[in-house]
């Protein structure tokens, strides 16, 4: 059966899987920024002791499956989420869904996705596709960070769904079910709870590795990289951080500019200026992440090297922090009405 | 990000896709816009896999030098580590690093053998020979 699926490209997989997932079961109101506002997208965690490709572990999102969690949860959408130990059950349950007309979001690896360029084949296992029909043996695949719908074989299908190493997605597959439509009032508290919930993960985070916290903390660590690595090494570490922040998924500027256009479409519901004004603070917030990444360029191209260079990228990242640290603290006080 | 802003430098992703960007027009609304890519992002992807090719050749160098097995190079090659590898192959990661010596490597039956073959997407033969034909 083939579902009457619309693919819609997104600039970050999660939020976008999400909006299409909504979408093709009645609900159209909730947009990509929307969702990534109301599953509490945004994120920074800076983790030097995890090792990703031999460099530090760095997120600007939160952890895989959450947006589409906690958007579907605050809008009292049922969802359906499955992990499986055997690969034979995993293919089974998805074709059973297909069967039945769903379009179904896989959590999966990029690694041995046979449509990624070859220079962006990692061992990253938070990516998310939508299978959304099967003809002639092949499915029908809806990644929502590419132009067009591709398809896999059930041999490729399987093996990024059972993709090996951290967050290894274990064949996981969900899905949303819902009848009729939802109303502004739902969409209202949704984007409240959504805000709240990422004013808690920036700001009250103990420890000094996540939130503002953890854009300071790397900083001030990136200041001391270039005598404790080398310059080599620093400048590995600095395009690790800058893929982390611009690269395909994140909507540019470390997802800063999506959670921007969140607080706009959040405003067409509250009509609330703060809003509008704080969605102007994380614009400022995503520039001075995208200057930091062309100061990080200037290193890791070797174009700049000295200590003072060093000093200057981890002066943004400060800066940044105290932009994101205020930003979030006048959303925490605002009084919704 | 204005909409002007937003960079086309097209890279090794732009000429298979164009992503969706967030950035303002003219009245300070956020809309979306499509980008070939961006100059600082693709140097980022250029450096990381510099220093992989380096660490590619590097292996290639021992396993010729009989220090190590091709299974190194093939790691490598894939950016594995030993436990990536280990969870692919379901091989304990001290039965991989036994692999990782050219006399355990040679010992290996042919099932292991297909076993490693099947998970760096590559022929028994190209295994042992690292004579690899990009697919």
């Amino acid at each position: 059966m083939i579902n009457n699926f619309e693919h819609e490209q997104s600039a970050h997989c999660e939020s976008g899987v999400t909006r299409n997932l909504l979408k093709n079961i009645g609900i159209k109101k909730i947009t990509e920024p929307l969702a990534f506002g109301m599953g509490a997208g945004l994120f920074f965690a800076y983790i030097p002791l995890i090792k990703i490709n031999n460099g530090p572990a760095i997120a600007f999102r939160s952890f895989p499956g959450i947006i589409f969690k906690r958007t579907c949860h605050s809008l009292n959408i049922n969802i359906t989420r499955k992990k499986f130990s055997s690969r034979r059950e995993a293919a089974e349950m998805l074709d059973k869904k297909l069967a039945e007309g769903f379009a179904v979001g896989c959590q999966v690896g990029v690694y041995y996705l046979p449509y990624f360029p070859k220079e962006y084949r990692f061992h990253f296992n938070a990516h998310n596709i939508i299978v959304f029909g099967k003809e002639d043996g092949k499915y029908l695949i809806s990644d929502p960070i590419m132009e067009q719908v591709t398809t896999m074989t059930g041999y490729e299908l399987e093996r990024v769904r059972f993709a090996k190493g951290a967050l290894a997605p274990k064949g996981q597959l969900y899905f949303a079910e819902h009848k009729g439509d939802i109303s502004d009032d739902q969409i209202r508290s949704a984007i409240i709870k959504g805000i709240k919930r990422n004013v808690f993960d920036m700001l009250r985070i103990p420890g000094p590795v996540a939130g503002v916290k953890g854009i300071a903390f790397l900083g001030k660590k990136i200041k001391h990289w270039r005598d404790k690595f080398g310059l080599h090494k620093a400048g590995l570490y600095l395009a690790q951080l800058v893929r982390m922040q611009e690269e395909i998924g994140t909507g540019g500027g470390g997802f800063r500019y999506i959670y921007a256009a969140f607080l706009q479409e959040a405003n067409a519901y509250f009509n609330m200026d703060e809003l509008m004004q704080l969605s102007n603070e994380f614009t400022k917030a995503g520039d001075l992440w995208r200057t930091a990444a062309v100061q990080a360029a200037g290193i890791y191209k070797g174009r700049i090297s000295a200590q003072q260079d060093f000093n200057l990228m981890g002066d943004y990242l400060l800066e940044v922090s105290e932009i994101e640290k205020k930003a979030f603290k006048d959303l925490s006080k605002i009084n919704w009405h | 990000m204005k909409k002007e802003e937003v960079p086309q430098d097209l890279g090794s992703l732009g000429k298979i896709t164009r992503e969706v960007c967030y950035a303002t027009d003219a009245s300070g609304k956020y809309i979306t816009e499509l980008s070939d890519g961006w100059n600082v992002k693709t140097n980022a992807l250029d450096v990381t896999w510099q220093d992989i090719e380096e660490k590619i050749k590097k292996a290639k160098a021992k396993v010729l030098h009989h220090e190590a097995s091709p299974i190194l190079f093939f790691m490598e090659k894939n950016v594995m580590n030993i436990g990536i590898l280990s969870s692919y192959t379901g091989f304990f990661k001290w039965q991989i690093r036994r692999h990782l010596k050219p006399s355990a490597f040679n010992k290996l039956s042919s099932k292991k053998l297909t076993i490693y073959a099947e998970v760096f997407n590559v022929t028994i033969d190209e295994l042992k020979t690292m004579e690899v034909h990009d697919k």
